[in-house]
């Protein structure tokens, strides 16, 4: 994230996700069908990145597809812009926004991912075995507050 | 032959993934082992671990007498003209990086090394490592539009006399198959050392390395029903006894002394250290399930599938297919319309269908080809239509999903 080019403050605070309104919706889906069509639609909530900020100085290692990540302090909290080629790697990403984006550093230090993806239903998808990439995308956020 | 009794002999395959049966097609990447595999390198360990070549008592002696009847196991089983020309390593690529070092006293600057655009990464990086070294040049040898080797274009780059010529037998994304024998013939005729990577051949095709007349060919054991971590290195004698090691120390001595040190004659001069024993002994017993299976049904039986397999995919719908279809070996690429490879393997998955998504190791294809990855159903001797007609089901849900 150490990326020579950097979104303006104003799109980092543009993004907003409603964790109380996009998690019940994980909660409610009974299969994994469901789960996957959540995650993709949420995918596509989250705004594409310009071509200029999909450079290789922003890309997470690790995942199979490309997938870029922003970070931002802005006023004591934490902001995150992140875009992948790949749906479900996308709409993996905007789940782990969905908690982390805007909070402050303690929160984000006391944030324990593994059992957020447990109880929405993703067991497995954070694994470093993976070639997801979202493990790498968890600990880029997590070491940048 | 019967199926279902052939089948039952991998323990594997008898398991649910996510609720679902194990659907496996990513036998490319790795086969599954049967029950002979895993109970021959079980007893090894149980009554007979020992180190080879050196010790002077029995248990020892079992042990080198196991390890060397495979040697001459694999001299028969591609057609080698001596025990010695079998080396082992532990896989393709070491096999390939092990030819690449020891030509380095054979190569100068300015030599050319043609290598197949299918290649793999294991039979390009090796080479481009003794170009840095040598001074020599790396020219690729470009596909055609249905991505086989472009024999026009190998015409017209023998000419340029190149000292090495490196093939893939089958390619490993994408399963086409190289007619070998004659590419072989030509470069020979320019004068240039060959190499042939049988990774992905090597468990569909009966290999006669003398027919190919290869300077060198390599294959792994675990693409073949044995372990991982053991390979093959064949070469022709003359031009194996004079491989610089790319290892030394151990068993590759003849006599050390602080002034100097001799190196032992083949097969030892290139068996550094202690060798992967209970692995060699495991391939051993790959080769034997592999002999005792009836060829010709189960290679026509695996042709069927596979072009099961291909008809069913066109079929589908909104289906890219990479490569050549009537020349395929073991192995069918393709994208789902525009999706990502990733977001297909990943579906799969969910319901417990294994196959390879990705670069498949060969980027410089994946960039011939424009695009970023794809994904690889592939078969083995285990596979059934119904792992097929599941695979189809599952991949027609997968685009309901991500093209509704």
């Amino acid at each position: 994230m150490s990326s020579a080019v950097q979104p303006a403050t104003e799109t980092f605070l543009a993004l907003k996700f409603d964790s109380g309104e996009i998690l019940p919706r994980f909660d409610n889906a009974n299969n994994w069908q469901e789960r996957y069509r959540q995650i993709m639609l949420l995918g596509k909530t989250l705004p594409k990145l310009e071509d200029e900020f999909r450079v290789e100085q922003a890309q997470v290692r690790g995942c199979e597809s490309n997938a870029w990540l922003y970070h931002s302090e802005i006023d004591g909290k934490h902001y995150y812009l992140a875009d992948s080629d790949a749906r479900i790697v996308k709409g993996l990403v905007a789940l782990l926004l969905t908690a982390c984006h805007g909070k402050s550093a303690d929160e984000i230090a006391a944030f324990d991912i593994e059992a957020y993806f447990d109880r929405l239903g993703l067991t497995g998808q954070l694994s470093p075995s993976r070639t997801n990439g979202l493990f790498a995308l968890a600990k880029a956020i997590k070491t940048s507050v | 032959m019967d199926f279902p009794q052939l089948r039952a002999q991998f323990p594997t395959l008898e398991q649910t993934l996510e609720g679902y049966p194990l659907c496996y097609l990513d036998t490319a990447a790795t086969s599954q082992k049967p029950k002979c595999v895993i109970d021959a390198m079980t007893q090894y360990y149980h009554k007979d671990n020992a180190n080879v070549h050196r010790a002077a008592h029995q248990l020892s002696s079992r042990a080198t007498s196991q390890y060397e009847a495979v040697r001459e196991q694999l001299k028969g089983f591609i057609k080698a003209s001596r025990r010695e020309e079998i080396i082992f390593t532990h896989g393709t690529t070491e096999s390939i990086n092990m030819v690449a070092h020891g030509l380095i006293n054979q190569t100068k600057s300015g030599d050319i090394i043609l290598i197949d655009t299918a290649a793999h990464h294991a039979n390009i990086v090796p080479w481009q490592e003794l170009a840095k070294r040598s001074g020599a040049i790396i020219k690729p040898i470009p596909l055609t539009e249905d991505c086989q080797l472009d024999e026009q274009a190998y015409e017209a780059l023998l000419e340029q006399k190149p000292a090495i010529v490196a093939l893939c037998h089958v390619s490993n994304a994408l399963g086409t198959l190289n007619p070998v024998n004659h590419l072989v013939a030509k470069a020979k005729a320019a004068g240039a050392i060959t190499l042939v990577d049988g990774a992905q051949a090597i468990a569909h095709l009966e290999i006669d390395v003398q027919a190919i007349d290869c300077d060198f060919y390599v294959f792994s054991g675990h693409k073949m029903y044995g372990p991982t971590g053991i390979g093959v290195l064949y070469g022709r004698f003359d031009i194996l006894d004079k491989l610089e090691p790319m290892m030394t120390g151990g068993e590759m001595i003849k006599t050390v002394s602080f002034d100097a040190t001799e190196f032992n004659i083949l097969p030892n001069r290139l068996e550094a250290g202690t060798p992967p024993i209970a692995e060699v002994i495991g391939l051993g017993a790959a080769i034997e399930f592999i002999q005792n299976l009836p060829k010709a049904e189960t290679a026509q039986r695996e042709q069927e599938l596979l072009t099961y397999l291909q008809t069913q995919l066109a079929n589908l719908g909104d289906i890219k297919l990479y490569g050549a279809h009537e020349n395929n070996i073991g192995a069918v690429a393709f994208n789902l319309a525009d999706e990502h490879h990733q977001d297909v393997g990943i579906l799969l998955d969910q319901q417990g269908i294994a196959v390879r998504c990705g670069h498949h190791c060969a980027m410089p294809l994946m960039q011939s080809l424009a695009i970023k990855g794809c994904c690889r159903a592939s078969i083995g001797v285990y596979t059934s239509k119904e792992d097929i007609d599941r695979f189809i089901e599952a991949l027609t849900s997968v685009k309901e999903m991500l093209l509704e």
